[in-house]
């Protein structure tokens, strides 16, 4: 996926003035905060388990090398093979040569956003092979060829006749005149599009969620079913997963999987979670022949010992974009890449570097929503910050950017004021946008937010506010 | 370099660390061989007849059907009944699942029965389930000769045969008896609660996406 993250300003500005995107955002993605609020204070041990997790990914990361060493051992042991990949091109190199040593022409896959990092469905198509998405969103945004726009709501910008529109004018086999209103018919008809391409495969890749060293098993967590039948039907599974997937034991990963669901979508548990060990074994009568592993790091190793470790323990929940005002207000695809929100704004900096994704740590109104919902507690405000001071040090910054930083840098060391500033903007977003807290004005006033106004509560801004401080010498 | 050597060896550059640090293989060692309870919550860990009960209700409020049967005799009755309340054939794939063997399928000659894994025409699926796990109201289902995974997913109807006494109250019960009674971990582990569904088109929840639009659980046992 070629990356536009340097033009996020231009992005957001498209994003804004998007009428039919507006509409769309206006309602998506406002049950996700409900359900997790509910889901959570349902589950007394909520905020205890968060601790738990947090504390789990914590000591892998500090023994990262002993986990990953003792899960291949493991997978080797039930009759699995492991690739290592330093790089995406490792990764996109392993599983063509895994396909061509197999004479694959048809490869499912299951939703993966490393898949989508390391852009293998347009490397396997260039080879002449047919990568199909099963995923309903990712399979919707494959038709269209667009980028997903979240993590786990891929087509979350589309409505439900964006999708008919698309249905009819791909599915040409289909009568033209069929009736395409109704969600359900929508699903009925890729599902049985689909379960001709499940039949044709001859190579199933899934992502993981979690790895288990204990075991050597990988874990995904579906809705749909679609994951399942891409690992089972064909001969061979590739799983793709990153480093820090890892967890010690399967009860570790129980912890963690009553973090997902909850943060994710408000689910008590996820439709399917799936623990898959090695391939069939003799005496089983389906299931894959092969089973291979590719472990990608692709610049994940580099963050450790760094101020920004903490965020290897992301499990791509997205509840942090869902409870973010800025991704409310431009959507997934303003960031340019494959991890949109607040998530986004510190990996994203991270692995494509800081001259292509500059602006993304900018893009924050420091409601501090996304570390309050994170189920790994991850520090993300302040990571943005260790960004921005990063860019400020390198100078990349032009000189209007830089007084505005400078500027947030002051608050960011008056923590009082940083926190009565905090307060401000969370009263603004509820003023504004009852729960799910929208807003079309983003912070650090600068062109690319100016033009789409809505009150602010206090009919201040930040640099107003700070300016009266002053005044007053506070 | 290989990918595994400058993987690996990166972690160890980046964490200050060696390969021959005795300590920290230890406590890795100890951690995976004495795989310790985390926070496990309250809510599962009730005694056994609760345990029944909250499977029930978190079942069903998945989206599953859930019928409670004294003995395994009375399923083909409670099968045929099922299915032709809902207008659907009376065709059933079942598991080669030995502790299926009881159930008397002859006596309801309108059920069509062959066993094996799931074929793509199949429409009802019967399977056992190596557990019930009562914190979500969620079926482990474990693959195996007796139970081929294809019959989770493939057909529109799943029906699920539990008995009573494999009803655990939480995951962490649930793994420790597979641990006991299968040593290894199978193929694969599938935990299922409720049937198939999405929220890809405007965030709505619809059920039968690519797995099972129905979910019908008999739970049988005194
Ligand atoms: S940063 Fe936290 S909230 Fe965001 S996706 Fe990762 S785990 Fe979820």
């Amino acid at each position: 996926m070629h990356p536009t993250t340097h033009a996020f300003p231009e992005n957001a500005r498209r994003a804004l003035s998007d009428e039919r995107l507006q509409r769309v955002l206006a309602t998506a993605g406002i049950g996700f905060i409900e359900r997790r609020r509910k889901a959570a204070e349902r589950l007394p041990e909520f905020e205890e388990l968060r601790d738990r997790g947090r504390d789990i990914k914590n000591h892998v990361l500090e023994n990262l090398d002993l986990y990953l060493e003792r899960f291949e051992e493991a997978v080797v042991g039930q009759g699995g093979h492991v690739h290592w990949c330093a790089t995406a091109v490792d990764a996109r190199d392993a599983i063509l040569s895994i396909c061509r040593s197999v004479d694959a022409k048809t490869v499912t896959k299951g939703k993966s956003m490393i898949a989508e990092e390391i852009g293998i469905n347009d490397h396997l198509e260039a080879a002449g092979l047919t990568p199909v998405e099963t995923d309903l969103g990712e399979y919707i945004i494959q038709l269209r060829k667009e980028p997903p726009s979240h993590i786990i709501a891929p087509a979350m910008h589309l409505s439900k006749k964006d999708v008919a529109d698309t249905f009819r004018a791909v599915h040409t086999e289909l009568p033209p005149d069929r009736v395409l209103e109704e969600p359900t018919v929508l699903i009925a008809e890729a599902r049985g599009v689909l379960r001709r391409r499940f039949q044709q495969a001859d190579v199933g890749i899934t992502g993981a969620n979690l790895m288990v060293a204990e075991t050597g098993s990988t874990v995904i967590v579906t809705n749909e079913g679609n994951g399942d039948l891409t690992q089972t039907l064909p001969r061979v599974h590739i799983v793709l997963a990153t480093v820090e997937k890892i967890v010690p034991t399967l009860e570790d990963a129980q912890t963690v999987l009553r973090l997902l669901a909850r943060s994710a979508t408000g689910q008590e548990a996820s439709a399917y979670t799936t623990f898959s060990t090695g391939p069939r074994r003799p005496e089983d009568a389906d299931g894959p022949e092969q089973f291979h592993v590719v472990i990608l790091d692709n610049g994940r190793t580099a963050l450790l010992g760094t101020e920004f470790q903490e965020v290897l323990r992301c499990i791509r929940c997205g509840a942090c974009m869902n409870h973010c005002p800025v991704y409310g207000a431009v959507g997934g695809h303003a960031y340019g890449w494959v991890y949109p929100g607040p998530i986004g704004a510190v990996m994203q900096p991270a692995l494509l570097g800081l001259a292509e994704a500059r602006h993304l740590p900018n893009a924050s109104t420091f409601c501090g929503r996304c570390e309050a919902v994170c189920p790994m507690r991850i520090p993300l405000p302040k990571m943005m910050r260790h960004w921005r001071e990063t860019e400020f040090a390198e100078r990349l910054t032009p000189p209007a950017m830089r007084r505005g930083l400078a500027l947030w840098a002051w608050f960011a060391r008056r923590p009082a004021l940083y926190h009565h500033a905090a307060g401000l903007a969370v009263r603004a977003l509820r003023l504004l946008g009852g729960g799910k807290g929208r807003f079309a004005r983003l912070p650090l006033a600068n062109g690319w937010t100016a033009h789409r106004d809505l009150p602010a509560p206090q009919g201040r801004t930040f640099q107003q506010l700070w300016a009266e401080r002053q005044r007053n010498g506070r | 370099m290989s990918g595994r050597d400058a993987i690996l060896g990166g972690i160890r550059a980046a964490l200050g660390r060696k390969t021959d640090d005795l300590a920290r293989r230890a406590t890795v060692e100890e951690r995976l061989t004495r795989h310790p309870r985390g926070l496990v919550p309250a809510r599962g860990q009730i005694p056994p007849a609760e345990q029944v009960e909250l499977f029930t209700t978190m079942a069903r409020e998945a989206a599953c059907t859930v019928q409670p049967l004294a003995a395994l005799e009375e399923v083909p009755a409670a099968v045929a009944d099922y299915l032709a309340g809902l207008n659907l054939p009376a065709e059933l794939r079942v598991a080669p699942d030995p502790g299926l063997d009881a159930i008397p399928w002859h006596a309801r000659p309108t059920l069509t029965v062959s066993r094996g894994p799931a074929r793509d025409a199949d429409a009802v699926s019967v399977t056992g389930a190596f557990a019930g796990v009562a914190e979500t109201g969620t079926l482990m289902l474990a693959s195996g000769p007796g139970h081929p995974t294809t019959l989770n997913f493939l057909p529109d109807t799943h029906i699920v045969v539990l008995r009573r006494d494999r009803v655990t109250g939480t995951y962490e019960d649930a793994w420790d008896r597979l641990r006991a009674e299968l040593g290894d971990v199978p193929r694969t582990v599938n935990f299922v609660t409720g049937p198939s569904r999405t929220g890809d088109i405007e965030q709505t929840i619809q059920l039968g996406a690519h797995g099972p639009r129905r979910l019908h659980i008999l739970l049988v046992g005194g």
